[in-house]
């Protein structure tokens, strides 16, 4: 393996690497535009341009593979004099439009600007006019050609990644644009990806828009709950404005890299899928048209279970738990439904339409956990059994963590079982149509509010940390039914989920020596 | 002097096959297949000195020799008759006066290499061009000397025309490629460079047209006959096309080293009207302008690099005292602007910022500072690209700025060019 000094720094890496990739491992940063680790290397934008010793010319740093014994110097007095100049040609017919351009904050031509620019401007001629600014050229993604600085990273997307190839570069000389072909418009599963992958402001993204200028963002790394992929997402948000978004916290999802899981990407489904956070939410609990307490809520639920202790009626319980809920909730759920009460009938399989699904990164069932449910839950009731019998009015207490049932098996089914079980529980996060049903609605915390685990569709465990606090009165899964377990005088003992992950590597053999510090956040797999 | 390449130009119906049969046609052809290996061959072309004619001198047996045999895919032969340099015109007379001699070479080439395949990529502007290379294959076809199994041989060849749509980057070698494949004609990131990965991902030798009509000749008369015509290193003669303020312009053979002066007063005699040279251009527009007292240098690839401009393309551009340098300048970095690719920043930028800067010195309407500036932003293309389009746009333009500065401060200082 050849052996590569970069800046003093040694680095031992496989035949055929290039230097920014050696670089890269040794944390060095050499800048980039074209260049991006997923795509086929384009080398047109030349500013990642080192200094190789014994070499004549500058090199690209991004197609140049290093050799042994290679000295690369990333920031002699001629490499920083060649950024300097490519910055200088890149800007020349760039608008500088920064103070109402999107992507500002987060532009690779401010950033080396400021790093490597600096320049004042020789610039005395006309800019070079170009044909579409502020374009749509989708659903989700506007196109501005003249902040285009034609690296092609977005060609090479649809060319190599989505496999749609909607995108190319017309014309020639100083008058080349990006555009998409005619007659195309870019709305493949994956569209918002080339906003993320765009070094600057040609391509940015209607959801986002104008919304919330970036360096308001806070970052809170998470998974997203769309679909089993489970892929790995940052979720970005703001609380400091929230009279400029009607309180809205979540301004925008991205993709976060976990090379085995999605890579850099996102589909669109996913990435879109976040405005649940914030809108149309449980707020309170609600006893059929009342907003009560916390305490009243937990009193109620109570009651109805000691009933049915009393009575040794608890396989008159039924429970239908979702695979969105954290392994960490389905554990307390377990627990607190199969152990300290015995006998309920618990399933988390309730039908589920599948959704869209295709071979890259959207899979049919959408739900994050499902892989977690079966292993932890051992789930061995039925779901379609358990509806069926509270419609026959054996059940007297059904409780429904999220199902939206109503939309599952219609409104006369829901209604019946409602007349016919004596206690309708919805525990769930946004308001449906089952929650008019339900005779007690309790508000749960959404994933972005949750610390805990999900387990992918590769058996893959992920960590999600909370971005910030549950939305009014709404509580953590696990919490709520804690406050019930204490309540009936059997109380955990978890002060957090991190507690509750350490019992679940005890209790189920596929997450034995599993910590929270082990899974990080680049996830691991189960055992087999 | 003995002619090579021309020695059939201006003669009636010189492109058909019976009057090139009169002149030994094919013999070289026949000569190589039959008679010798293809190592002896590339190893003849080798001690000649021959030299690609297209631009780069690069020796043209070592660019043979330069294909991995043992690499089991189709190896293809294109012949570079894009000729897209403004001031070059010779590849145009030998696809019409002698369409024959290209094809016997291609014949040779491709048995050096064992290709089977040989596209022509030609100018789209040269109708007349393919006319007359489509007719001469058709006619080497019925004669037996493409096809399969020429001269009895079990050798194949297939020979094929391609137009091009009008892009001078396509005359870059793998622009030309990207083109032949069917993309846009952008050039390649080398290497691997053509031998080893060239059209269609197969190992490619890439030649132009004037060097493989050389090829005949030297089969049939030896390398080093050919070695003794040109000078140390430049075999052979080579084909000057000479334009602008001379007497006669035209296409002149002449040997490698012949002087520059020689070639301007004598064979193309001299300038009009008894004017003064002001600039010549010695090898089309990408080579470095030269001044009059540097047209003694002998016109081979090392000489002129050895005073700072390059033999390129042999396309003269003779500059009379009635040229307005700066105008001169602005056109030459028009044709650049035009011409950039755009696919790597330096040149696609810079390209027209140098053309707009330069016409706003022509144009009166440039301060000082744009004409300070200028040489600065021309060097900062040059070394930074993709392929060598942005170094002939800092060679270039760079040169005007720098031997006839005072007219670009005239310009700037609201004067009328001295004429």
């Amino acid at each position: 393996m050849p052996n590569v000094s970069i800046d003093g720094k040694q680095i031992e890496v496989p035949a055929g690497t290039t230097i920014i990739q050696a670089a890269d491992k040794l944390g060095i940063n050499i800048p980039r535009y074209c260049y991006h680790p997923a795509l086929p290397v384009s080398g047109n934008c030349r500013i990642c341009m080192v200094e190789v010793e014994k070499q004549p010319k500058l090199q690209i740093a991004c197609y140049t593979p290093v050799a042994d014994g290679m000295v690369v110097k990333t920031g002699s007095p001629k490499v920083l004099e060649v950024r300097k100049t490519v910055l200088e040609f890149l800007l020349v017919n760039h608008p500088v439009d920064c103070p109402v351009c999107d992507q500002a904050g987060e532009c690779k031509l401010q950033d080396y600007y400021m790093e490597h620019g600096q320049y004042d401007s020789r610039l005395s001629n006309v800019k070079v006019k170009k044909d579409k600014k502020a374009f749509s050229i989708g659903s989700t993604v506007m196109l501005d050609q003249e902040r285009c600085i034609l690296c092609t990273r977005c060609v090479r997307f649809a060319d190599n990644i989505s496999k749609t190839s909607e995108f190319g570069v017309f014309n020639r000389g100083d008058h080349s644009q990006l555009d998409v072909y005619p007659g195309k418009q870019l709305d493949n599963n994956y569209s918002g990806n080339v906003v993320d992958i765009c070094p600057v402001g040609a391509l940015t993204d209607k959801d986002f828009r104008f919304k919330c200028r970036v360096w308001y963002l806070s970052q809170t790394k998470s998974v997203c709950p769309g679909c089993s992929m489970g892929c790995n997402i940052t979720v970005e948000w703001d609380k400091m404005r929230p009279h400029q978004h009607k309180k809205a916290r979540v301004m925008r999802l991205k993709p976060r890299h976990n090379p085995e899981v999605n890579d850099y990407w996102i589909c669109d489904k996913g990435r879109y899928n976040y405005h649940f956070i914030d809108d149309n939410r449980i707020q309170h609990p609600q006893f059929k048209d009342e907003i009560i307490s916390w305490d009243k809520a937990v009193d109620t639920i109570v009651t109805a279970l000691q009933q049915a202790q009393n009575t040794n009626s608890t396989n008159r319980i039924g429970v239908l738990v979702s695979a969105q809920l954290t392994n960490e909730d389905l554990f307390v759920i377990r627990k607190f439904f199969k152990e300290t009460l015995r006998g309920a009938q618990v399933d988390f399989k309730a039908a589920q339409k599948s959704g869209d699904s295709d071979d890259f990164l959207m899979k049919a069932d959408k739900n994050p956990n499902t892989a977690g449910a079966v292993k932890i839950l051992q789930a061995d009731g039925d779901a379609e059994q358990i509806l069926q019998k509270a419609k026959q009015g054996e059940i007297d207490l059904l409780y429904v963590f999220g199902h939206d049932l109503v939309k599952l098996y219609g409104k006369e089914a829901v209604s019946q079982i409602a007349q016919k079980v004596k206690l309708l529980v919805y525990q769930g996060s946004n308001v449906n149509e089952t929650c008019s049903y339900a005779h007690l609605n309790l508000p749960s915390s959404v994933y972005a509010e949750k610390e805990g685990t999900f387990t992918n569709c590769q058996q893959k465990v992920q960590r999600i940390w909370p971005a910030f606090l549950p939305l009014a009165e709404s509580k953590g899964d696990w919490e709520i039914i804690s406050l019930i377990s204490t309540k009936l005088g059997a109380p955990f003992a978890y002060k957090n989920s991190q507690e509750i992950f350490k019992d679940i590597a005890v209790a189920i053999p596929a997450f034995s020596e599993m910590t929270y510090e082990k899974i990080a956040d680049q996830g691991m797999i189960l055992k087999a | 002097m003995e002619k090579i390449v021309t020695r059939h130009f201006g003669q009636e119906n010189s492109h058909h096959l019976i009057n090139y049969l009169k002149d030994n046609g094919y013999q070289a052809a026949r000569k190589a297949i039959t008679q010798m290996t293809p190592a002896q061959v590339i190893d003849e072309v080798k001690k000649s000195n021959l030299r690609g004619l297209g631009g780069a001198g690069f020796p043209t047996g070592t660019k043979w020799s330069f294909i991995p045999q043992a690499n089991p895919k189709p190896k293809y032969l294109v012949i570079n008759g894009d000729e897209g340099e403004p001031g070059t015109f010779k590849d145009k007379y030998i696809f019409e006066q002698d369409p024959h001699a290209l094809l016997e070479g291609i014949i040779v080439t491709c048995y050096a290499i064992n290709s089977h395949k040989a596209y022509v990529y030609i100018r789209g502007e040269y109708i007349k061009s393919m006319e007359n290379l489509q007719g001469a294959i058709d006619e080497a076809y019925r004669a037996g000397f493409l096809g399969k199994g020429i001269f009895g041989t079990g050798f194949d060849i297939e020979v094929v025309i391609h137009p091009g749509a009008g892009a001078y980057i396509c005359g870059e070698e793998t622009a030309l490629l990207e083109s032949l494949e069917g993309k846009k004609g952008f050039p390649r990131l080398k290497p691997p460079f053509p031998a080893v990965v060239g059209l269609f991902g197969c190992p490619t030798v890439i030649n132009n047209v004037e060097t493989i009509s050389c090829v005949p000749p030297i089969i049939n008369k030896g390398a080093e006959w050919f070695a003794k015509l040109g000078c140390e290193k430049n075999g052979g003669n080579r084909l000057f096309c000479v334009s602008g303020h001379v007497n006669k312009p035209g296409v002149y053979e002449l040997p490698n080293g012949t002087t520059l002066r020689e070639i301007i007063y004598e064979h193309a005699g001299g300038i009009p009207n008894g004017r003064k040279l002001k600039a010549v251009i010695p090898g089309g527009i990408s080579a470095p302008i030269l001044t009059p007292d540097q047209i003694d240098v002998k016109m081979d690839f090392d000489s002129l690099k050895a005073i700072g401009s390059m033999a390129g393309s042999g396309g003269i551009i003779v500059m009379d005292d009635t040229t307005d340098m700066v105008w001169a300048a602005m056109v030459a970095a028009r044709f650049f602007a035009h011409e950039s690719c755009g696919q790597c920043s330096p040149c696609r930028e810079g390209s027209g910022w140098v053309y707009r800067n330069v016409k706003r010195i022509y144009e009166g309407l440039a301060k000082d500072h744009d004409l300070n500036n200028l040489p600065g932003i021309v060097n900062n293309i040059g070394g930074n690209t993709i392929c060598a389009f942005g170094d002939a746009v800092s060679m270039s333009v760079g040169s005007y700025v720098a031997k006839f500065r005072s007219e670009f401060e005239a310009k700037i200082k609201g004067h009328v060019c001295q004429t």
